[in-house]
């Protein structure tokens, strides 16, 4: 039907082809210069670093900025507020979600972006319904590039993946920025520094 | 129902944008705005020693893509099958159209969330949904806020550009309850927020647009700044992405070169907030692609022009373009404006949007920003000619440009008229300087020289 006219137009008037070029390839900077380049893109991109040294680090930083009675939720098993997600839940159900920690797979210092699956997810949902988003990286897994990310996330299998980068933002309105448009309106990147 | 601009028939670039001038203040506004954002993109670029060579690669790359396009969309369509997606095909907007709306049917669902999707403004497709029964609700913020205006986006990428938070302020005040005179932005977005998250809650249904599709892998990538793409796709029952063909990509690490490209070019920021891939629908829901023709195969067989499907969507062309930023994309009467939209549409309507490519100085802005490198004011040069041969080109063009030739082409005509021009800018300046004369709207006429340079070779060639 459609499907054979479309195909068949294509294959007519499609040009000779052409080569695919070779893939950019860029020295590694030092571990230093990338991950002072993520924090620099982090506060750039509206986003706050918090230092930690220990994963459970994470539940101090919580007890000092939610109160008794925040909905806070994580897939983590080492957080205090760990959630045992079943896979499923109705969505629906994180609506009043005020914040939620993820691990990542990894961090890119040129855009500040982390990279999370499904599978660290808990809900689909959960990484944008929620009003305040907090990221845990390890400082060894944090990459130049974006060619570096996808280096690493290889032929990954899953059945949703996101790069995250900041809170949720808009600058529709004359071009003013603001902070929290429809996903998060924070985001803490609790950065695990590696042992030297 | 929206009040479609770009359905205005026969009202062209000219016109129109001598509508949008004649608030001189408002004009200057618009085009700081714009300009301020190419700033930022080019801040964004130098930043980057080697974005040339990411242009060349992307450019690279979708030039591939382009000629090999019918064994990749073979390729997309069996892989995002083998993840569970259900692939749909349509020739052209009408089709699309169906689909969605039986896709919506078949559940018995009237309300619809929508992300940002500049193809959906091509295929009007919220029109028909509301023709058939069925309520759409934008979640941009931008395009909601056109919504409410009833008007069209005038920007592929900032839908309300052209608009003030005054005005935003009094449409959130006619339809959201704020406060009059409220135009705060953080106000302002903290209300759409609040609004918005009540659709995203109920709705059923969320239909995307897709930034990049992927060959190798099956899934595809949203991009967006507010998060509202995949707020409407993880709590929607079915998930339906609206795609044109040219959207592919071969291998997923080639979006390395495109994530790295397209934010830098539409608004300076290194990378939108979230960039989604979907790549299997979450259980229990259903997710559906419909992938789009309507002219793109036809433009694939335009030797001169078929490079303009490489196009990413970014809108750089349009925050450099000097004729966009002074006359807005209104002025366009089309879904894509600006310079890319000018080599686009005459494809799909050759005498609608005739006047398209003659809305251009020709600076070459836009091709020296183009991510993918699309030779666009080639273009818009190669389409004038296609469009004046095939008898498009307005009557008194027509007349006038033979005027010229015929002056132009004998030594003895050239010489007459300049003597007489001279002549008449010296003894009856008057006669020109009115304005019946459209030269003189803006400008001064030159000071006539006493004679020509002919005339002053032959006295002093010694």
């Amino acid at each position: 039907m459609s499907r054979a006219a479309i195909l068949s137009a294509i294959l007519n008037n499609q040009p000779q082809t052409t080569t695919l070029p070779e893939d950019l390839q860029f020295d590694s900077p030092a571990k230093s210069v990338v991950t002072d380049k993520f924090v620099q893109m982090i506060n750039f991109i509206g986003g706050r670093v918090v230092i930690i040294h220990k994963v459970e680090d994470i539940n101090l930083y919580a007890l000092e900025h939610y109160p008794p009675g925040a909905r806070l939720l994580s897939p983590m098993q080492a957080l205090d507020f760990y959630t045992p997600f079943t896979g499923e839940e109705d969505p629906h159900e994180f609506v009043n979600a005020e914040l939620a920690v993820f691990e990542t797979h990894f961090a890119v210092a040129e855009n500040g972006a982390v990279w999370v699956t499904e599978d660290k997810m808990g809900a689909r949902v959960l990484p944008f319904i929620t009003q305040h988003l907090g990221m845990l990286v390890r400082e060894e897994n944090i990459v130049a590039t974006m060619h570096d990310a996808y280096s690493v996330i290889g032929n990954a299998d899953y059945g949703f993946g996101t790069f995250i980068a900041g809170p949720s933002k808009t600058a529709d309105i004359e071009q003013s920025l603001v902070l929290g448009a429809h996903g998060a309106r924070s985001m803490t990147i609790f950065l695990l520094k590696s042992e030297i | 129902m929206r009040d479609r601009m770009s359905t205005t028939s026969g009202i062209k670039h000219a016109e129109l944008s001598d509508i949008f001038n004649k608030d001189e203040e408002r004009v200057n506004w618009h085009d700081d705005t714009l300009w301020w954002i190419r700033a930022k993109r080019d801040k964004a670029a130098h930043g980057i020693s080697e974005w040339e060579l990411l242009r060349e690669t992307a450019s690279q790359i979708k030039n591939n893509v382009l000629s090999n396009l019918h064994d990749y969309l073979i390729e997309f369509e069996s892989k995002a099958q083998a993840n569970g997606i259900i692939v749909h095909w349509a020739a052209n907007a009408e089709e699309h159209n169906k689909i969605v709306l039986s896709l919506l049917k078949g559940k018995g669902i009237n309300q619809m969330v929508k992300s940002k999707s500049m193809l959906t403004e091509e295929c009007h497709l919220n029109e028909y949904l509301e023709r058939n029964g069925i309520d759409v609700i934008d979640s941009d913020l931008g395009e909601r806020i056109v919504q409410l205006a009833k008007e069209p986006p005038s920007h592929i990428v900032l839908p309300c550009i052209h608009k003030k938070k005054e005005e935003i302020g009094q449409l959130f005040h006619e339809h959201l309850g704020t406060a009059e005179g409220v135009s705060d932005p953080q106000v302002l977005t903290e209300t759409a927020r609040i609004h918005l998250r009540e659709t995203f809650l109920t709705r059923r249904s969320a239909l995307t647009g897709v930034n990049f599709a992927i060959a190798e892998t099956g899934e595809f990538v949203v991009c967006t700044n507010e998060g509202n793409a995949d707020m409407g796709a993880h709590l929607a029952d079915i998930h339906i992405a609206s795609m044109g063909i040219e959207k592919l990509l071969p291998k997923k690490k080639h979006l390395s070169v495109f994530l790295r490209l397209l934010t830098r070019s539409a608004t300076g920021q290194p990378i939108t907030t979230y960039s989604s891939h979907f790549k299997k629908p979450r259980k229990g829901q259903e997710m559906h692609i419909v992938l789009v023709d309507n002219g793109r195969s036809v433009q694939l067989g335009r030797e001169s022009f078929r490079n303009s499907l490489k196009c990413i969507r970014c809108g750089a062309c349009m925050n450099t373009c000097p004729v966009y930023r002074r006359s807005g994309g209104h002025s366009y009467h089309n879904a894509i404006a600006g310079p890319i939209g000018a080599i686009l549409a005459p494809n799909l309507d050759m005498k609608e949007y005739a006047d398209l490519p003659f809305a251009s100085t020709l600076c070459g802005s836009c091709t020296n920003v183009c991510p993918v490198k699309i030779d666009i004011h080639d273009q818009l040069y190669k389409w004038r000619q296609v469009i004046v041969k095939e008898g498009h080109s307005p009557a008194a063009k027509t007349i006038a440009m033979k005027v010229m030739d015929f002056t132009l082409s004998s030594p003895t005509r050239f010489k007459l008229a300049g003597k007489i021009g001279r002549w008449t800018l010296k003894n009856a300046p008057f006669t020109v300087n009115n304005q019946l004369n459209l030269w003189f709207k803006n400008r001064e006429m030159p000071t006539p020289p006493k004679e020509s340079f002919s005339e002053w070779f032959k006295k002093n060639n010694k």
